[in-house]
C-alpha cells in the first residue's frame, strides 16, 4: 500500500496526462470533453489510489477517463452539441484498458500544430494539451493575461471542432511540409523555458521537461529525420547545462562562471552523437547546425579555450539558408570572442538599424559587454543601462545591474 | 464528411487587364481543376465584377435584428455597389464535401487564382 497516493497521481500526471487525453479524445471526439475526463479521472485516482497504485497507472487513468467519456455520451446533453464533432479516423479496436496508442499522442501533437491554427495558438494549445499545463501557467510563459490565454486556447478548439481539422497524423505526401510546424512548436517550448520571458525564475522547468519529452516522442516515431535528431541534440545540449544556469540563491550563472563538471555528461554524449549524425543530412538541418553550437560549447573546457572560429563558422551556415537577426546576435557575440572585442562590436554595428532588434535588450546587453571589453566604460553603461530596462526576466535583471555597478 | 466553401478573392483591375487569350488560359486551368475534383464538388461559380453589384440594406443602417423576419423590408436601402469595397474582391466560389479540413485544402491547393488567393470556410451543418 502506498504512503503517498498525491505524489503517485502528481507523478502519473506528469508521466502519463498526454496519452491518457490521446487516447480519451479518440473515444470522446471532443477536445474540452476529454480534458474534463482525463482530470476526473485524475481526481478519482486521489481516492482509489489510497488503496494501492496500480501496476500501470496510465491504464488505469485511461480506463476511468473514457468509461466516463461513454457515460457522458449516452446523456442528452452530448446529443444536443453545438459545436461538430473532431474528425478521428477509424482504425483496428484496441486492447480494452489500454493506455492509448503513441499514434494517439503524435495525432494530437498534429492536431494542436496544425496550420490552420495561429503560431500562438498553436504552441498554447500543444502545452495545454500535451503538456498538461494550466491557463495560467501558460499565460504566464508568454507574457499575455490569463483571460487573453483563456480565450485563445478556446477561440483554437473551436476552430478544430467547426473546420474539421482532422485528429491525425498527416500522410507522407504532407508529412515533410507539416513536420516543420511541429518542430518549430517544440524549438518554440525550449527557448521559452531556457530563459523565461518574464517572472522571478530563470528557468521555466515545466517547459523545459515538455520540450524534452515532445522531442523524445517525435525521435522515437521519425528515427530518420535530420531535423527531428537536430532539435532533440538541442534539446538535450541545452538542457545538460540546467543545473548550473543558476547559483544556490537562483542568481544567474553565466557561461563563463558555470561548474562545467555539474554539466550532464550523460545529455552531452547523446547530443553530441545525434549531432553528428543529422550533420551528415542533405540539405543541412537548421536545427542540426544550432545544436553543434551548442555541442561545441558542451565540449569545451572553459569560455576561453572555447572553439569560437567553428561557432562564427556554424552561425555562417545558419544565417546563409536562414537569415535572422536573432542568429546574427549570437554570431557577432561569437566573433567578440573569436577575433576579440573591436571585431565584435563592428559585427554588431551591422544589426544596430535591424527593426527586429529594437526593444531585444540581448543586443544591448552584448554591446555593453564588448565595450566593457575594449575598456569603453562610459558607453558600456549606457548599453547596460538599456538592457536592464529591457528584459522582462528578474534574474537576468539583477545580473545586469552587478555589472552596471561593477563599472562604476 | 463536411462542406466547405472555397472563396476566390482576387484584384478586379488586374482581371480587367487581361487579354482574351490569358482569360482563355485561365478559365481552362478552372475546367481542368472542375475534371479533376468532379467527384467533391457540389457547385461552383464565376461572378460579374463588383460594379455590378447592388446593395440591399434595411432602413435602420442595416440594423435588421429587430425587423419581422429580420428581413430588410419593402424601405430597404438599395445602393450601387459592392457590401464592402475591398481592393481583392469575391470573385467567384467553389462549393466542396470532402472529409476534413486538410482535403480541402489540399483542393484549395489547386485551385487557380492568379490574381490573389482562396478562403476555405466550412459550413455549418443545421
Amino acid at each position: 500500500m502506498t504512503a503517498d497516493p498525491a505524489g503517485a497521481v502528481a507523478d502519473a500526471h506528469r508521466r502519463e496526462w498526454a496519452a491518457v487525453l490521446a487516447a480519451t479524445v479518440r473515444v470522446t471526439r471532443d477536445l474540452d470533453l476529454a480534458e474534463e475526463c482525463v482530470q476526473e479521472a485524475y481526481a478519482q485516482a486521489l481516492t482509489a489510489w489510497r488503496d494501492g497504485v496500480p501496476a500501470r497507472p496510465g491504464a488505469w487513468l485511461t480506463t476511468a477517463a473514457r468509461r466516463r467519456a461513454l457515460d457522458l455520451h449516452r446523456r442528452a446533453a452530448v446529443a444536443e452539441r453545438a459545436l461538430p464533432l473532431l474528425v478521428v479516423d477509424e482504425v483496428a479496436p484496441e486492447p480494452a484498458g489500454d493506455a492509448g496508442q503513441p499514434d494517439d499522442l503524435l495525432a494530437l501533437l498534429f492536431t494542436c500544430c496544425h496550420p490552420a491554427l495561429t503560431a500562438e495558438a498553436r504552441v498554447a494549445l500543444t502545452l495545454r494539451l500535451l503538456g498538461g499545463l494550466s491557463t495560467p501557467e501558460i499565460a504566464r510563459a508568454f507574457l499575455v493575461s490569463e483571460p487573453t490565454m483563456a480565450a485563445r486556447l478556446t477561440r483554437a478548439k473551436k476552430k478544430i471542432a467547426a473546420a474539421g481539422v482532422p485528429f491525425r497524423v498527416p500522410g507522407p505526401d504532407e508529412l515533410p511540409r507539416r513536420l516543420g510546424g511541429v518542430l518549430a512548436v517544440v524549438h518554440l517550448v525550449l527557448t521559452a523555458g531556457h530563459t523565461a520571458p518574464t517572472g522571478t525564475g530563470l528557468v521555466r522547468h515545466d517547459l523545459l521537461d515538455r520540450a524534452h519529452d515532445l522531442a523524445r516522442l517525435l525521435r522515437s516515431r521519425f528515427p530518420a529525420d535530420a531535423d527531428v535528431a537536430g532539435l532533440l541534440a538541442l534539446v538535450l545540449l541545452t538542457d545538460a547545462r540546467r543545473a548550473t544556469r543558476v547559483d544556490a540563491d537562483g542568481a544567474l550563472v553565466l557561461l563563463a562562471d558555470q561548474d562545467r563538471s555539474r554539466w550532464d555528461a550523460a545529455m552531452i554524449e547523446e547530443g553530441r552523437a545525434l549531432v553528428r549524425a543529422a550533420l551528415t543530412a542533405r540539405p543541412v538541418s537548421r536545427y542540426a547546425v544550432l545544436a553543434a553550437v551548442a555541442a561545441v560549447h558542451a565540449e569545451a573546457p572553459s569560455l576561453e579555450e572555447t572553439d569560437w572560429a567553428e561557432i562564427v563558422g556554424l552561425y555562417d551556415v545558419v544565417l546563409a539558408r536562414w537569415p535572422s537577426p536573432v542568429v546574427a546576435l549570437n554570431r557577432a557575440v561569437a566573433v567578440g570572442f573569436a577575433d576579440g572585442p573591436e571585431a565584435g562590436l563592428a559585427a554588431l554595428d551591422e544589426l544596430a538599424d535591424e527593426p527586429r532588434l529594437a526593444g531585444y535588450g540581448y543586443l544591448a546587453a552584448a554591446r555593453g559587454e564588448l565595450l566593457r571589453r575594449t575598456g569603453r566604460h562610459r558607453e558600456a553603461r549606457e548599453a547596460i543601462g538599456e538592457a536592464v530596462l529591457l528584459t522582462g526576466n528578474d534574474v537576468e535583471r539583477e545580473l545586469l545591474a552587478g555589472r552596471l555597478a561593477a563599472l562604476g | 464528411m463536411g462542406r466547405y466553401l472555397i472563396l476566390l478573392y482576387e484584384d478586379e483591375a488586374s482581371w480587367a487587364a487581361v487579354g482574351q487569350e490569358e482569360t482563355e488560359a485561365i478559365l481552362t486551368a478552372h475546367r481542368r481543376f472542375g475534371e479533376a475534383h468532379g467527384d467533391v464538388l457540389r457547385g461552383g461559380g464565376w461572378l460579374h465584377p463588383t460594379a455590378t453589384a447592388t446593395s440591399v440594406r434595411g432602413p435602420d443602417d442595416g440594423a435588421n435584428a429587430d425587423a419581422p423576419g429580420f428581413a430588410a423590408g419593402v424601405d430597404a436601402l438599395v445602393t450601387d455597389g459592392p457590401y464592402v469595397e475591398t481592393k481583392e474582391a469575391l470573385g467567384g466560389f467553389y462549393l466542396v464535401e470532402v472529409p476534413d479540413l486538410d482535403s480541402a485544402l489540399a483542393l484549395a491547393r489547386e485551385v487557380p487564382a492568379p490574381f490573389g488567393g482562396v478562403e476555405v470556410r466550412p459550413l455549418r451543418e443545421t
